[in-house]
């Protein structure tokens, strides 16, 4: 590789820095504002980044007057069923897919392809009605559903299971171990990476989700973060204080998450492009 | 990529066991993507609404459309803002990439630095934005300490719109950067070391060697970006708000989904209908990408 001269690398950590700035400023930004306290101007010219006098009010503040903390846990709970669903689903359904010969099984993929090419806002409408035919709307459950197996994530398996050298399983076929042993023994723990990839997009995608809760959630108290925010915004936007507060303690969550578990995301967005 | 045979053992469990590994993913997809896309066709036609079964309307709904300013007014937003977002998100994270690519001390942190919007909930952004967009937020609060007058960025129709194209170029960076990344690691350093020697300049090594070895990656990026582009809801929605910004003037053809299929006295029928144009541009965005690519390659 040739070397960079000084003035390259210079203006390399320049822009480099410059991006930074861009992309994670306005998260500072908005930390610094929810730490402002309500003495504080926070409208001056040139705006203070740094809060005078930093204070917790807002945290508890915004929690007094939606129930923000019982949003975080919905949003949990919408996130870790999320999260389970897809991880067994999908590895069931890839394993089948890639692993098991039957009739039928093209059809089968066929139909994991086709929901694949349905983007989810043009059936939302009917997704809602399918639910209220269900008499599961307004509940978390009907916000779980349509997403608990996704046909990204079957395909995803699909391929990581097809990976796997097919010697692996004869031992296990000679020992006598069925199908679902061979599952759970031999397929699963080879695609370890894959599934945690599955995971984490799961949980992410469960709880930053905002049109589909919107939409079949109607009661406050069902709310997820996401739903719950919009609402704190629609009624307070006077008290950008007490907002910020709500969005950190949304977004808090996932970039601690995103920090510790960095390079499954890196790689979750190569092989979905690639692969999906 | 070839798939192997099955396992030998094949015959040895039960006809029945492949359909019940299948039975949870298939169940879901069925019911709650497959089945809801055949209620949209067939719903489209009908004049259902949120409480009361509709009946057979034929092309009605359709007819509708092409009087309702709304839809038109929907129809021209997703599309301006496929226009507009495409070309940034296929150019900026690509740029981006080349910058991020040397493994120079601390890359692997900005890397990381410039995802964090990636991971961020759609609405934490746009509820973010819509501050620093404030007529007394820190942008204003920057420009007016420069000298300039403040800018009422939410309260224009057309700079609301610009700034939700923005805001959503800016939270896609992370995600097509890291997506350019994989590609340019299969792009040989050789090429770009001999386009150098040649005297090509930056400029020129970037047209010449880096875009067509990245290309197919640059169609998968606009395929990918212009159908979420035209399918965009939520940062419209939170800057906007629900009604759509002044007079409505900002409602894209999702949010009219959402507007007029949600609620109780939703019109059902008429959304569906919404929903069909939405899924056959999405369509047709898809294809165009796809066959625009075909035409480079022949030509």
């Amino acid at each position: 590789m040739t070397r960079m001269s000084g003035w390259e690398k210079a203006l390399r950590y320049l822009l480099l820095l410059a991006v930074l700035a861009l992309t994670v400023g306005p998260f500072l930004w908005q930390l610094s504002t929810s730490l402002k306290s309500t003495t504080e101007d926070i409208y001056t010219s040139p705006p203070a980044f740094l809060p005078a006098h930093p204070t917790l009010d807002n945290y508890s503040g915004v929690a007094d007057i939606v129930p923000v903390w019982d949003y975080a846990l919905n949003s949990l709970k919408v996130a870790v069923a999320n999260v389970l669903t897809n991880c067994v689903g999908a590895a069931m359904a890839g394993y089948a897919l890639a692993r098991l010969r039957f009739r039928g099984r093209k059809a089968a993929g066929l139909a994991f392809v086709m929901a694949l090419l349905v983007p989810l806002e043009s059936i939302i409408i009917a997704q809602f009605t399918t639910m209220r035919d269900l008499e599961l709307n307004n509940t978390l459950i009907a916000v779980v559903l349509p997403g608990a197996v996704s046909a990204l994530n079957v395909l995803l398996m699909r391929n990581a299971f097809a990976q796997l050298p097919y010697e692996i399983e004869e031992a296990a076929v000679i020992d006598g171990a069925n199908v679902w042993q061979r599952f759970v023994r031999i397929g699963l723990p080879a695609v370890k990476g894959t599934l945690a990839v599955v995971a984490i997009f799961a949980f992410m995608g469960a709880w930053d989700d905002f049109l589909w809760p919107l939409i079949v959630l109607s009661d406050s108290d069902k709310f997820t973060l996401t739903v719950g925010l919009n609402y704190l915004h629609g009624t307070f936007a006077n008290n950008p204080r007490l907002v910020a507060a709500g969005t950190i303690i949304a977004v808090a969550p996932l970039i601690v998450m995103f920090a510790c578990l960095q390079r499954y995301f890196f790689r979750g967005v190569g092989e979905g492009a690639i692969k999906g | 990529m070839s798939r192997r045979p099955a396992a030998p053992s094949s015959r040895t469990h039960r006809a029945a066991s492949p359909w019940l590994f299948l039975l949870p993913g298939l169940g879901v997809v069925s019911a709650f993507t497959l089945y809801p896309f055949l209620t949209t066709v067939y719903q489209a036609f009908t004049d259902t609404r949120t409480l009361t079964g509709g009946s057979w309307v034929g092309l009605e709904n359709f007819r509708t459309m092409l009087d309702d300013e709304q839809f038109t007014v929907g129809l021209r937003n997703s599309l301006l803002y496929v226009v507009m977002v495409v070309p940034c998100t296929v150019v900026l994270p690509l740029l981006l990439a080349l910058l991020v690519r040397k493994q120079i001390p601390g890359v692997t942190f900005f890397r990381a630095a410039f995802y964090t919007p990636v991971v961020a909930s759609v609405v934490v952004v746009s509820l973010i934005w819509g501050w620093m967009l404030d007529d007394r937020g820190l942008i204003n609060g920057i420009l007016t300490f420069l000298g300039a007058s403040p800018v009422g960025f939410l309260g224009d129709q057309w700079l609301l719109l610009f700034s939700a194209m923005a805001l959503t170029v800016w939270k896609g960076l992370g995600y097509y950067m890291i997506i350019y990344l994989a590609a340019l690691a299969n792009v040989e350093p050789e090429l770009h070391e001999a386009a150098a020697v040649d005297g090509a300049g930056a400029v020129r090594r970037f047209l010449s060697v880096t875009v067509p070895a990245v290309r197919s990656t640059m169609v998968l990026v606009g395929a990918l970006s212009s159908v979420a582009a035209f399918k965009v809801f939520s940062e419209v929605y939170l800057l906007a708000g629900p009604t759509g910004g002044p007079a409505g003037q900002d409602t894209t053809l999702v949010m009219l989904v959402q507007r007029v299929g949600t609620g109780l006295n939703g019109r059902v029928g008429y959304a569906s209908a919404l929903s069909l144009v939405v899924f056959a541009i999405t369509l047709v965005l898809m294809l165009l990408v796809l066959r625009a690519d075909r035409r480079e390659e022949l030509g």
